[in-house]
């Protein structure tokens, strides 16, 4: 059920994508809402990914549109849709010595004209995005010597730079440790709820997933299973049809958000072997 | 590791940058840069005059830079504007080209490694040319006149045609969906062997004079040089200067990745087409200007980038080191060294010793 609330700047129309073989996407039409915290999980290889990289316009899909402000993302100026949605790829990369500074300032590039590089008004915003995500005081630190929470964030002010309504990421705490992981989510919950972004991201944590989002949308094989707000989506049913994962819901004292407990391990009898090595790559690894 | 993390901090301590600002415009002027622009030019202005004031019959600098304003007597005019400064203009122009090429390359592919003479573009120039000699050559084609008027028409002909048709067949086959930098050198290499092996296939192939005549050619050599050479030179740098620097804060985008680039708003295809077509138009027209400068392209832009302590190799330091080092291998080539030796064995001279440098280093730093 896809039900536009307040309003939705973002859809999906029947879009299947694919590398050439068979398609990774089939037929989705998904609605996301403004100013919301919106999460895509699933196991490894539902296409959640490609998904967000479709949306964000890296991937043309085979048949159906990505419509932002109700016209195909693909036939839009990319200059203009980087001025309405920003996007972090899950592995970014930088020169060496590149310093924070310097690439915050490139999250400019959709404003900028070559005899406009560097206006009163592209300093105030990298100021502002740097303040945003407490980069500030990084500002002249090459990015290669930061720690993976503040690399991270420096990242995130790149794409404020950008100065959008929408901010898509994708894994954005990949290959961070816990500490790192609730850093950078903190960060997009204030960035949400303090300057009215729209977040889509893909997650692999679901119990991150569960506390950072206003909805969750659930992928399984390239279709959604189920959409909706964390404590709707995440049943003991849905973790055991969609993931295999055998998983108690238990309740978090302070948010009353759901937490998952997984009950089964790899020595599990129940599991079959494919279910157990499955769980392995699905289980939060935190 | 901590050496190594010491020398990256001193490498890099903050480059400073000051925003420059005309009524709605504005950029922001990287201070290292600038600085590294104007210096190279104090050294080139300074090795123009040397270069200048060389040769068979010397001139005192002091009267060379007369002359230059407009003094001198009718010998000295002669000899330094009419004799030497187009040879000195050709190396000029053919350092800023390569100084460019290079810089536009390695930062495409972000690889430093990625630089026309390593990705065969060069050698791609060096078959067309060698071709012409050979096969159309003196003695090989009944000889006289017409062959003669053949290879000074055709040769630079043939050099550019085989610089773009390498630069083509490299852009086949790196493609798969997208140009991947590591691919493209890698396939570049190997391109430039095989076309190195079709050189010297026609060498041992060719009669022994035309060999003689291809080989000098091939050590790339500034003598002789004159506004024939200059003008197409002069021509494409006065088109593919401005295409360049206006690529330049695409590629500073295309530098966080293809999809930061494209997330940025970057039209990633059209700009590596762009950024592509500029380096090779300008190898091809110094290749057949001068014939093959080794490791200009290649390690001009890596210093010009440690002197800035930038991100990417910069453009206009890179041409402005570029030709500093040509115009500085031409002063080589008539003083230090009694008999006319070519350019291009100079600057392989001071290239090899840097690639294998480079190349040690970064072993090091992916062991370490």
């Amino acid at each position: 059920m896809t039900v536009p609330t307040s309003g939705s700047r973002l859809r999906t129309e029947a879009v299947t994508v694919g590398y050439g073989g068979d398609p990774v996407v089939h037929d989705l039409s998904i609605t996301l809402a403004d100013g919301k915290v919106t999460t895509i999980v699933g196991p490894n290889g539902c296409g959640k990914s490609t998904l967000l990289r479709t949306m964000s316009r890296l991937l043309k899909p085979t048949s159906g549109s990505v419509l932002l402000d109700g016209k195909s993302i693909h036939d839009r100026h990319t200059r203009d849709v980087a001025r309405t949605m920003a996007l972090l790829p899950q592995s970014p990369i930088a020169p060496d010595g590149l310093l924070v500074r310097d690439l915050v300032g490139r999250g400019r590039h959709p404003h900028q004209r070559w005899f406009s590089q560097w206006s009163p008004e592209d300093e105030r915003i990298v100021e502002l995005a740097l303040e945003m995500t407490d980069t500030a005081s990084l500002r002249d630190r090459p990015l290669d010597q930061l720690s993976g929470g503040q690399r991270q964030r420096a990242w995130i002010a790149m794409t404020l730079a950008q100065e959008t309504d929408l901010l898509l990421l994708d894994e954005p705490t990949t290959y961070l440790d816990l500490a790192h992981q609730v850093e950078v989510l903190d960060l997009v919950t204030r960035l949400n709820r303090e300057r009215g972004r729209t977040v889509v991201m893909v997650l692999h944590d679901l119990n991150l997933a569960a506390r950072y989002s206003d909805t969750i949308v659930v992928m399984k094989d390239g279709v959604v299973v189920t959409e909706g707000n964390p404590t709707e989506v995440f049943t003991p049913v849905m973790l055991a049809e969609t993931f295999g994962l055998e998983a108690d819901v238990l309740s978090d004292p302070r948010t009353g958000l759901p937490i998952i407990v997984p009950t089964s391990s790899a020595a599990s009898v129940e599991l079959s072997p494919d279910a157990a090595k499955k769980e392995l790559a699905d289980a939060p690894n935190s | 590791m901590s050496t190594a993390t010491q020398e990256r901090t001193r490498r890099h301590s903050p480059t400073l940058s000051t925003p420059l600002r005309v009524g709605p415009m504005s950029w922001l002027v990287p201070l290292r840069a600038g600085i590294a622009v104007v210096g190279g030019l104090v050294v080139l202005a300074a090795l123009v005059a040397i270069d200048l004031s060389k040769g068979d019959f010397e001139i005192p600098v002091g009267d060379v830079i007369r002359t230059l304003l407009g003094g001198g007597d009718a010998g000295q005019q002669f000899i330094v504007l009419e004799l030497r400064l187009p040879q000195t203009l050709v190396a000029i122009l053919v350092g800023c080209a390569l100084g460019l090429s290079g810089a536009l390359t390695q930062t495409f592919a972000r690889n430093p490694l990625a630089s026309p003479d390593i990705l065969g573009v060069t050698e791609g120039a060096a078959l067309g040319a060698v071709a012409v000699i050979v096969l159309a050559g003196g003695s090989g084609y009944g000889g006289g006149l017409v062959a003669g008027a053949l290879q000074t028409v055709g040769l630079p002909v043939a050099a550019f045609a085989g610089a773009l048709l390498t630069a083509t067949l490299l852009y086949v086959l790196s493609w798969r969906r997208g140009i991947d930098g590591q691919r493209l050198v890698l396939i570049g290499i190997g391109l430039s062997f095989a076309l190195s092996a079709g050189t010297s296939w026609l060498l041992v192939k060719a009669r022994i004079m035309d060999a003689a005549s291809a080989q000098v050619w091939l050590n790339g050599s500034l003598n002789g040089r004159g506004w024939e050479q200059a003008t197409p030179l002069l021509w494409t740098l006065a088109v593919l200067v401005p295409v360049s620097v206006l690529l330049a804060r695409s590629l500073n985008a295309l530098q966080l990745g293809d999809d930061s680039a494209r997330g940025l708003g970057v039209r990633l295809q059209l700009t590596q087409l762009m950024t592509l077509v500029s380096a090779v138009g300008l190898v091809a027209v110094s290749v057949s200007a001068v014939g093959p400068l080794e490791f200009v392209a290649f390690v001009v832009p890596q210093i010009a980038l440690r002197l800035t302590a930038g991100s990417r190799p910069p453009m206009l330091a890179s041409m402005v080191l570029g030709a500093c080092l040509v115009v500085a291998a031409d002063v080589v080539t008539r003083v230090v060294i009694p008999f006319p030796l070519p350019a291009g064995i100079v600057t392989a001279v001071i290239g090899a010793p840097y690639l294998i440098w480079l190349l040690l280093r970064r072993n090091r730093k992916v062991s370490a």
